[in-house]
């Protein structure tokens, strides 16, 4: 029992030390009849080499891990440079704990710091939050946050937000006063802007559109935020943010709040977690906000430092007055997302940018040229639907065949049928990948 | 630690630096409209890879990890973190695998999780697990949804759920995001429920008594079994919070002393690392009759192997985008196989034998707040302290002696509280170096106490300014 350094010398001293006859007499407090009779019916203890052979045939059950995908849909395939990894791994960082003791916790802290202002600059907003769960349950609290704020209780959500954080809005809101209204997208796959007009905004809390959207579809935020013209908070949804390198931020288009998905940021894609829920705001609306914040301060000496700052906003102060009821973050999830944000820096992140657009650019163009037809002609970032030629599950089935996993097929849901399937192109794609993709396509 | 100053990326970004290495692109280019795209570049830093690995390498030089030392936070729960768990997490059919896999090429995954969720419900005593909550406090959200969306099925949602007042704030938020009105119970002389107080305000309007076991003095609720039977003869649930769980593993079971729902942070008992604030992970484990209200999809065996199940109409909904933080659910299955069915039940009585031993050791020095037989953390405080040394004091000056400070100023009904919780991976060296410099502590505070109101004085930075930081709200740094 290699993590427990107690011989047996030990526990006898300890045991004498505090009067005790033996271990067990340490639960007596427990009555015995609640007290478990037996050994928990667990397998059986592995060694670390028979962990590691075991973890590993679970491992490489997952074939699908390991072949050449264009798989996207909320969660996406990106190059996390060798440095992010081993920086992750020193103890001092993956170790430690939420930071409530700043004078030990100055490592943590500046680093959330950074990423604060990293990610408000990113999205053109004054301030970003200390990571969420996720992008889903981010968005969630963007409509939870203009309920906070607002009167009106309608949620106006683009048919076209990522499917599953639409489910989880749905979940977050389920037992109180709010109604989600679904704005439907045209045939353009951006949202259908004369819907829009007619939709009732003045009974909204909240507009919550997409940009890139479920189809990789770009929206003109500037003039949606135009368009709506009301009192909401208007909430721009994302799952890729690298696009926003590249595009023109929520904030400059008048945005109230960004949320999303951070895990393009140098995280693993995990089967979906650990992921990074971003949120940034306006700072005349940083006392709503939910998560944690970080802010600068001095010491006792004037030097310069960090803590964890607005905390009469969280739960452990407020309780059930609590802007929300996070508490354990994804700090470590932040701190990968920083250190990749800081190696592409200023130059980095737009030319990674374009090559997934480019790509994505390429990709569309030989798909068309093998027979597929584009979904939707408005701008696209890394990903776009193709409508096949034959059905999407055969496609998926010929791509098996030859280590190749060629998306995400769509039929099931509203408005698409067997045959569309959104492609998702990154940097970890080749030219030649685009090229297996388009044979089968072409001939199955 | 280092205690030199380390300037933000910000002040060492020089125009022109890089630290990226991105594959040249043969692909043809778009331009994008120009209403849609950035006028200007991100003011990120621009930096050279040996820059980058510098200024984190030095950020983390300024913080406290449990690699370090002893890391005594009660109800935290912050033990070593096996390395073996980081390799397995790691490998590429895990790491890997995108979550929008087909589910026939990600069995191995699924397996793991199936098998997790197995060993899950057999150490709670509940019969099915979803492993979706991001968090502990995720978990308690969706397990008080479970909770609702059964009321509601049986005709009348409820209105209120009970909470005592050794509660973790996150109990009260969660409930309030269910629409729940909360209710705090009290305790008693011996720092358990009120009984009386309980069934008092036990009626049908009340969802469940959300409790926490062994609760938050340290203290396990010997008379839950009463408890659990007075909201269930009114028709209600119980909700155990799984944040203490690490000290009865093999010993008793929430299933077996009638909790219905419970959430299980994978970080606390199961040694993934909490990462300075996270990940996390945070099951939920319930009674068979409350399995069809856990979150979708479900994890199905069929004949073919393993399956996502989304045809769950009485299902409370999704609650993360995908199934959870996998990554955390991988190093939490590793660590189970590691120590099996003897090994987990050696852990917690390892970590009540350290508890105990440092409050029977510390006792006469410091107030104890309830002198009961405890679990895995003890509460002390600063009653009676001379110098006017704080709680605040204590936990400061435990820095200058290589130790985290321990929880403080919780559990609220005891004030001035240090909330000490060893775990089991400590050493009896360990513990008694972190009971001398208590006793230490306590004697300087006799002879010299303004050194300690001025402590820390070998950590990075002196006390820092909290007033200042929310008066001044600097939360990113300047261009």
């Amino acid at each position: 029992m290699r993590y427990i350094p107690h011989t047996d010398d030990d526990i006898r001293v300890m045991l004498s030390r505090i009067g005790l006859a033996d271990v067990s007499t340490l639960f007596d407090c427990i009555p015995k009849a609640l007290q478990l009779q037996r050994d928990l019916d667990l397998p059986p203890p592995l060694s670390e080499p028979e962990l590691e052979r075991h973890l590993s045939n679970l491992a490489e059950l997952n074939d699908g891990a390991t072949m050449t995908s264009f798989l996207g849909g909320g969660a996406y395939r990106h190059h996390s440079p060798a440095a992010i990894n081993q920086l992750l791994l020193r103890g001092e960082f993956f170790t430690a704990y939420t930071p409530y003791q700043a004078e030990v916790a100055q490592g943590t802290l500046q680093a959330i710091f950074e990423f604060q202002t990293m990610i408000s600059r990113l999205f053109g907003l004054d301030v970003a939050n200390a990571s969420m769960y996720d992008g889903a349950s981010a968005t969630a609290e963007a409509v939870l946050m203009a309920a906070r704020l607002r009167k009106g209780r309608k949620v106006l959500v683009a048919g076209s937000l990522n499917p599953s954080y639409r489910a989880v809005i749905e979940t977050y809101t389920q037992f109180g006063d709010l109604e989600l209204v679904t704005i439907p997208f045209g045939a353009d796959g951006r949202i259908d802007r004369n819907a829009l007009a007619s939709m009732p905004v003045a009974e909204a809390c909240a507009v919550v559109v997409a940009s890139p959207n479920f189809f990789g579809v770009i929206e003109d935020l500037a003039a949606l935020r135009a368009a709506v013209n009301g009192d909401a908070i208007f909430v721009v949804s994302f799952s890729e943010p690298l696009a926003y390198a590249m595009l023109r931020p929520p904030g400059a288009c008048g945005a109230d709040i960004a949320a999303g998905e951070g895990a393009s940021f140098g995280l693993a894609t995990s089967f979906g977690g650990p992921y990074l829920g971003l949120f940034a705001t306006k700072k005349e609306f940083v006392r709503s906000m939910p998560g944690r914040l970080a802010g600068e301060t001095v010491d006792t000496r004037g030097e310069r430092g960090y803590v964890l700052t607005l905390s009469t906003r969280e739960q452990h102060i407020r309780r059930e007055k609590a802007t929300s009821n996070i508490c354990t973050n994804q700090a470590l999830c932040a701190l990968a997302a920083s250190i990749y944000l800081s190696l592409h820096g200023k130059a980095g992140l737009p030319a990674l940018a374009k090559l997934n657009r480019d790509l994505a650019q390429t990709a569309k163009a030989k798909l068309t040229a093998a027979g597929a037809a584009l979904r939707f002609a408005a701008p696209t970032f890394n990903e776009f639907v193709m409508r096949l030629p034959r059905s999407a599950a055969d496609v998926v089935a010929a791509s098996r065949k030859q280590g190749l996993i060629p998306g995400l097929p769509l039929a099931g849901l509203d408005g698409f049928d067997d045959r569309d399937l959104l492609v998702c192109v990154t940097e970890l794609n080749t030219t030649d990948d685009i090229d297996r993709l388009a044979r089968i396509v072409r001939e199955g | 630690m280092t205690t030199t100053h380390e300037p933000t990326l910000f002040e060492k970004s020089r125009p022109g630096r890089t630290g990226y290495s991105i594959p040249t692109c043969a692909a043809s280019a778009s331009d994008l409209p120009a209403e849609l795209a950035r006028e200007t570049a991100v003011e990120l830093p621009e930096l050279s890879e040996v820059d980058v690995v510098r200024h984190y390498t030095r950020l983390s030089q300024r913080n406290f990890g449990i690699d370090l030392g002893m890391y005594p936070l009660g109800s935290c729960t912050m033990k070593y973190n096996p390395r073996i768990n980081e390799a397995t997490a790691r490998y590429s059919g895990f790491a890997k695998l995108h979550p929008h896999t087909p589910p026939t090429q990600a069995q191995g995954a699924l397996a793991l999780m199936h098998e997790l969720q197995n060993m899950l419900a057999e150490i709670s005593g509940l019969g099915a697990v979803s492993l979706q909550p991001a968090a502990g406090a995720h978990g308690e959200m969706t397990g008080l949804m479970v909770i609702r969306a059964y009321h509601t099925k049986n005709g009348n949602p409820r209105k209120k759920v009970l909470i005592p007042d050794t509660a973790h704030g996150t109990n009260p938020a969660s409930s309030t995001i269910c629409n729940y009105e909360v209710e705090t119970v009290g305790s008693d002389a011996h720092g358990g429920i009120d009984l009386d107080a309980l069934a008092a305000k036990m009626n049908e309007d009340v969802a469940a008594l959300m409790i926490t076991n062994p609760n938050t003095l340290g203290l396990f609720e010997s008379r839950i079994a009463e408890a659990a039977k007075i909201v269930h003869d009114r028709g209600g649930l119980v909700y155990c919070d799984g944040a203490n769980l690490n000290a009865i593993l093999g010993i008793t079971r929430p299933g077996d002393f009638g909790a219905d729902v419970m959430h299980i942070n994978l970080h606390k008992t199961f040694t993934t690392p909490h990462g300075g604030g996270g990940p996390g992970a945070g099951p939920v484990a319930v009674r068979d009759f409350l399995a069809p209200f856990l979150p979708v999809p479900a994890i199905v065996k069929t004949a073919n192997g393993y399956d996502w199940d989304y045809d769950r109409p009485d299902s409370v909904g999704k609650v993360h985008a995908f199934f959870g933080n996998f990554g955390m659910l991988v190093r939490a299955y590793t660590y189970i196989r590691e120590m099996g069915a003897k090994g987990l039940a050696k852990v917690s009585a390892m970590a009540v034998l350290n508890a105990t031993y440092i409050k029977e050791s510390l006792k006469d020095v410091y107030h104890l707040a309830y002198d009961e037989p405890c679990m895995h953390e003890c509460v002390l405080s600063d009653k009676g302290m001379p110098g006017g040394v704080t709680t605040m004091d204590i936990a400061k000056r435990l820095m200058d002696y290589g130790f985290h400070p321990p929880t403080v100023y919780f559990p609220l009904i005891v004030k001035g509280s240090i909330m000490i919780e060893p775990t089991e991976t400590e050493s009896l060296e360990n513990c008694d170096r972190f009971i001398e410099a208590m006793k230490e502590i306590r004697r300087d505070a006799e002879t010299n106490p303004d050194m300690i109101h001025e402590a820390p004085h070998h950590a990075p930075v002196t006390r820092l300014n909290d007033v200042q930081a929310a008066k001044r709200m600097r939360l990113t740094a300047d261009l």
